[in-house]
Order: structure tokens, then C-alpha cells, then sequence
């Protein structure tokens, strides 16, 4: 068990092209930390230098206090679960989760103990004679963890390890994983591109795009406070909803109605001026209007005609159109959009689609009027020209 | 698949032309095998009297014992190393990228086209004039030129097939990139090893041009070339019966490997043909 450092890490291919640019991230001893970002965004990359799978060109990894930038993977003492999971098919569950033990040459009948030992903890004990060939996805899934638990390592690499799981297995494992690095209390650096799992599994959280972190913290840190346009539209599912605004006196006029800017926010238009402004507001925090009793002074009520509704049992998502006065063009913005995978921001005249989520009991109905609820202090404002957040 | 009679029939007929077309040279000198001595040239197909006599006479010569002995071991060693440099370059083909390895492949393509005739009269100079004539090392040294391409393009076509992640996860497990290759990689191409290595045995086993152009005593001599030279009983008997027998005894070899292995080569052969 060690802490994790990357200090000023730069990896840089013989074409030029930067896949993780100037990072540093500090991973305490037994933290578990999340590696997210979109498809191409680095994390992979980032993961595979710290197993040494990958040159770093520039910068210092540190595993333990030591500099091993120049250790093969097999000096680093990481163990690494794969996405597709690399079990050997030439030998058994037994051999494989043994055979790191093996090549350290120890004791045979310490292997079989450790080997036991982990295949009881992920309920492997009555396979270890098979070949993975006859395994379940799952099964394989536990098999390459019990590769790496056996080891008892400084670290634990993953990368992507459930995403070739169906969708309730994850599930599963995804709680199987969490308990089990919380038992064993091995630092962790676990690579996704899904911001459940980011948000569900971490003790804390990374957010990183083209090469460059966005945003390091605890899940509800990045959840409540994105940093950016990009951790805002990435962290949270359905997406942040995003609409160009502009602010005449105290308040934020937005498409649906005047939002008033909150103390944090107007310290921080007053250094800036007014560039253009988009807000972001979360589908969680609208809500049928005529559910919130009491709350409703908090907020501002608006008509919309829902498009569709969405029901998911224990919530609904109601998707409505608003149609954007404010013109914001910044290719910046688009990129970003893009790389979040949220909606493009609509511009002036154009119709943006929004989505709520409201409560089951809600009476609202596709293709009907319906009268909802913004609450007004959860409205986050960012700054067009660069992304970044205003206010706390 | 055929599916009415007539096209059964069809395919029958067919099927059987070509397996007679195929098997009578064989049944031919089988027969001729067993045939007596004496009654070697009547005519007729099959023996009209049985006799063993050729094959334990061909066993009293040296001539062939020597031959045999000849052919095994140039055509084992030479697989042998084939097998093992061509593991390791056609690994670093699969693996690696560095400068000039197109120009290797293209190189070991070529050498593979090369036509082994127009080398051996070249070849037999040299070889006399350092010393490497009518010597074991003289044949290993050319069948190796010749079987390591094609060795080489077969493994590397089995080695792109293995994931790469099993390299990395056996390299995080703490193996040396060589525990790598030899307790992970090389198990998994362990049926391309086999195929590549019957090849290269029966590439070396069945060659006649140079064992009859760089031999010429019993010394590195192997069997198809003593074959040809085998004296008959008498300067005025052919030695038709003991060259039959021999014959035999030599094809039965590569019959029993490509038996048992016949699987393994039709997949060695389509390997990388299509992604399984």
C-alpha cells in the first residue's frame, strides 16, 4: 500500500500529439480514486504510465515516496485488471490469480493458501480447476480482481474493468469492487468514462479532458460545484441542462423567467463586466409546481409544454423546449458540448430542449401545458468565453 | 451440400477420380515394394509372389541406414532452429515497430520466391572451398534460408492473433519481458509452433536438389538423394525394388505426422486468414 503522485506528467507520441498534458494528482495511501472523461480524454493513457506500459516524457511518478519513472511494470509492485479482462486461457482460475506469486518464486503451499483465500472472498473456490473459456463474463470479471488481490500490491490499476459486463451485473460488481478495495484498503486508480461509476464508487473523483484535469474532488463537491462547463455537463445524469443568459440588474434573465444571482455570483460578474453568460441548471432541481408546497417562494414558477415524458418508475423525465434570446457563439463552448456529450447550447431564436425531473405524482402529460418550479439557488452561471464557473 | 441424388452421384464420381489419381503412384510402389526380386518387371500391378525381401535388404546396406540417420537429424536440427529464431522474429515482427521492418518482411518474401536452383551451383563452389561440402552444417545452412521465411510468416501471423494485453498483464504481474513471451505468448502460439515446425521438418525432409548437388558420400548424404544413387544387387539388376522399399519407409514418417497434426496444420495454414 502506497500513495500514488504524478507530478507535472506529460505524455507526448513521436508525432506530437499530447494525450495527457501537464498533469498532477496526488493519490493518498488506500484512497480510491476515479480517473473520468470522455473517450480519448487520457485517462487510459494516464493509467497506463503509472502501470509502465506507457514512457513518461515528461514529469515525475512517484508510487511510495519513489521516483520509478525508469522501473519496468514488474518493479512497480501495481497489480492492473484489464478491460477485457487479459486472463492467460492457457491456464486455470488457480494458476492465473497464482501466477504473479509464482513468478516471485514463493513458497507453493503459500500460494495455494493466498489463491484460497482470495477465490473465497469473490466466490471463485469451485472454480479454480477451469479454464477461463468456461467462465461467465462476470465469473472472468472476479477472476482478473483475484488476479490482482492475491498479489497484495501497492496499488491497483483499473481500467474500465466492468464495461464489458451487462448493465445489472455491473451493477453488481460495481458494489462487489467498492467493498472489496474498502476491506483491503488498497490505494486505487480506477479508470471509467461512466459518471456512475465515477460518482458511486470514488472516495474522490477526476475529471479529465484532452489530456488536461478539469476538476479533482469528492463526487458531491464536483456534483454541487463543477469547476467548469464540462464537469458541470459531465457529472450528473440526465446531463445539466445549458442556456444562454444574460444579467440586467440582480437578476439572470433566462428563457423561462428572471433568477435572481446570488451573492457569490454578482462578486464575481462585478470583476468581470458582462461577457455572455450560459447557465446551467440541473433536471433536479425543477420540479411539478404543484408539488412543492411551502418551497415554492424559493424559486420561480414557468408554463412549458412538455415534448415528451419519460417514466422511470420512480421519477419522470419531462422534456420541454425553450427558445433562447441570447446569442452565444464560442467554439470553445461547442467543443465542450460536444466532449460532454450534452445538447448544444441553443443560440438566439433557436428552440433548446430541457429536460426535468420531477416527481412520479407529478399530473404533467406529453404534448399538455404543465406549470413548473425552478428552484432559483441552484442555478449555476458560467462564462462563456472560457468555461468557467461564476460564483461559489 | 449436395442435396439430389444425381448431384451425390456426381460428386462421387469426382471424389473418387481424385482420391485414384492421388493414391495409385502410392498403392504403385508399394506394390513394387513387395514384389520379389524376380519377378520385379512382369507387368503386373500388384505382386503375384510377397516378399519382404527389398525392405531387409535395404537395412543391410549402409547406404540407407547412413541416409536415415542423415535425414533425420539435418531435417531435426534444422527445425529445431528454424522454429526457435523464427519464434522470436516473427514476435518482434507482430510486436514491434521499428525501422526497416517492412523491409525485413519484403527481404524474407523474396528469399522465400528465390528459385533454390540458381543458388546451387554457386553454393556447391563455395561450399567446397570452405570446406562445408558433402557436411551436415552444408544442407542445415540453406534449408534454413529457405524454411525460415515461410517459418517466419506463419508464427507472426499466429502471434498477431494472441490480445496484447496478456503481454502487459503478464508484464504487471512481474514477469521480464522474456518470462513473458516464453511463459505466456509461446503456450498460446503453441499450435502455430506446431505447425511451423512440421512444416520446416518436411520442407527439409522431402528436399532433393540440394541434398543431391551439395553430397556426395554417405557422410551428410540424405535419403532422396540416396535414393537415386542406390547400386542394384548386380551392375545389371536395377535397383528398382530397394528404391520402392525405401521410398516407403521415408514417406511414412511424414504420413503419421501430418495424421496426427492434420488439424493443427489446416489452421496453421488459414491462420489470419479470418478473425475467429
Amino acid at each position: 500500500m502506497a500513495e500514488i503522485a504524478l507530478e507535472d506528467i506529460t505524455k507526448r507520441y513521436p508525432d506530437g500529439f499530447e494525450a495527457v498534458k501537464h498533469m498532477d494528482l496526488d493519490v493518498p495511501d488506500s484512497e480510491f480514486i476515479i480517473l473520468v472523461g470522455p473517450s480519448g480524454c487520457g485517462k487510459s493513457t494516464a493509467l497506463r504510465m503509472i502501470a509502465g506500459l506507457e514512457d513518461i516524457t515528461d514529469g515525475e511518478l512517484k508510487i511510495g515516496g519513489e521516483v520509478v519513472n525508469d522501473r519496468a511494470p514488474k518493479d512497480r509492485d501495481i497489480a492492473m485488471v484489464f478491460q477485457n479482462y487479459a486472463l492467460y486461457p492457457h491456464m486455470t482460475v488457480g494458476e492465473n490469480m497464482g501466477f504473479a506469486l509464482k513468478l516471485a518464486h514463493v513458497d507453493k503451499q503459500e500460494i495455494a493458501q493466498k489463491v484460497n483465500e482470495a477465490a473465497k472472498t469473490l466466490d471463485l473456490t469451485q472454480h479454480l480447476d477451469r479454464k477461463p473459456a468456461n467462465l461467465s463474463g462476470g465469473q472472468r470479471q472476479r477472476v482478473a480482481m483475484g488476479r490482482a488481490i492475491v498479489r497484495d500490491p501497492k496499488a491497483f490499476l483499473m481500467d474500465e474493468p466492468l464495461s464489458n459486463l451487462d448493465a445489472k451485473l455491473r451493477v453488481q460488481m460495481r458494489t462487489e469492487v467498492s467493498r472489496i478495495q474498502k476491506r483491503l484498503g488498497t490505494t486505487t486508480v480506477y479508470v471509467t468514462h461512466d459518471q456512475t461509476e465515477a460518482m458511486t464508487l470514488g472516495d474522490r473523483v477526476a475529471v479529465m479532458r484532452s489530456g488536461e484535469l478539469q476538476q479533482v474532488g469528492k463526487p458531491q463537491e464536483l456534483y454541487e460545484h463543477p469547476r467548469n462547463i464540462f464537469v458541470a455537463g459531465f457529472i450528473g445524469s440526465p446531463a445539466m441542462n445549458f442556456m444562454p443568459v444574460k444579467v440586467e440588474g440582480t437578476n439572470i434573465v433566462t428563457p423561462i423567467g428572471d433568477v435572481p444571482l446570488s451573492d457569490e455570483q454578482r462578486r464575481a460578474l462585478e470583476g468581470d463586466g458582462t461577457g455572455d453568460l450560459i447557465a446551467g441548471i440541473r433536471p433536479e432541481d425543477f420540479e411539478d409546481a404543484a408539488l412543492v408546497g411551502d418551497q415554492r417562494d424559493r424559486g420561480i414558477t414557468f408554463n412549458a409544454r412538455i415534448d415528451v415524458l419519460e417514466s422511470m418508475g420512480a421519477e419522470f423525465y419531462a422534456y420541454f423546449s425553450v427558445e433562447a434570446q441570447e446569442t452565444v457563439s464560442s467554439q470553445e463552448l461547442q467543443e465542450l458540448a460536444e466532449d460532454a456529450g450534452t445538447a448544444d447550447v441553443p443560440s438566439a431564436g433557436e428552440a433548446g430542449q430541457v429536460v426535468a425531473r420531477l416527481e412520479p405524482a407529478s399530473k404533467a402529460a406529453e404534448g399538455q401545458e404543465a406549470e413548473l418550479w425552478l428552484d432559483t439557488s441552484k442555478v449555476h452561471l458560467f462564462d462563456a468565453s472560457n468555461g468557467q464557473r461564476l460564483g461559489g | 451440400m449436395p442435396s439430389t441424388g444425381r448431384e451425390k452421384a456426381t460428386w462421387g464420381v469426382i471424389n473418387v477420380v481424385v482420391i485414384l489419381a492421388a493414391l495409385i503412384p502410392v498403392v504403385w510402389i508399394m506394390s513394387l515394394s513387395f514384389k520379389d526380386p524376380s519377378t520385379i518387371a512382369d507387368g503386373n500391378f500388384f505382386p503375384s509372389k510377397w516378399s519382404t525381401e527389398n525392405y531387409s535388404g535395404i537395412f543391410q546396406t549402409s547406404e540407407f541406414t547412413d541416409a536415415l540417420r542423415n535425414s533425420i537429424g539435418i531435417a531435426l536440427i534444422t527445425t529445431v532452429i528454424a522454429v526457435t529464431v523464427a519464434c522470436m522474429a516473427a514476435y518482434a515482427i507482430a510486436r514491434l515497430n521499428f525501422p526497416g521492418k517492412v523491409l525485413i518482411l519484403t527481404a524474407a518474401l523474396a528469399v522465400a520466391m528465390f528459385p533454390p536452383i540458381s543458388i546451387v551451383g554457386p553454393l556447391f563452389n563455395i561450399w567446397r572451398e570452405v570446406g562445408l561440402y558433402d557436411t551436415w552444417p552444408g544442407l542445415i545452412i540453406p534449408y534454413l534460408s529457405f524454411s525460415l521465411p515461410l517459418a517466419i510468416y506463419t508464427l507472426s501471423a499466429f502471434f498477431r492473433e494472441i490480445p496484447w494485453e496478456l503481454e502487459q498483464a503478464a508484464q504487471v504481474d512481474g514477469a521480464t519481458p522474456f518470462q513473458a513471451f516464453r511463459k505466456v505468448i509461446v503456450p498460446l502460439a503453441a499450435p502455430g509452433v506446431f505447425t511451423t515446425a512440421i512444416l520446416v521438418f518436411i520442407f527439409a525432409w522431402n528436399d532433393f536438389l540440394f541434398a543431391i548437388s551439395l553430397t556426395s558420400t554417405n557422410a551428410a548424404r540424405t535419403v532422396p538423394a540416396a535414393l537415386s544413387a542406390f547400386p542394384g544387387e548386380s551392375q545389371f539388376t536395377q535397383p528398382i525394388g530397394s528404391v520402392a522399399a525405401a521410398a516407403v519407409i521415408v514417406t511414412i514418417p511424414i504420413i503419421i505426422m501430418v495424421l496426427i497434426f492434420q488439424r493443427r496444420i489446416v489452421a496453421g495454414l488459414t491462420a489470419g486468414a479470418v478473425k475467429g
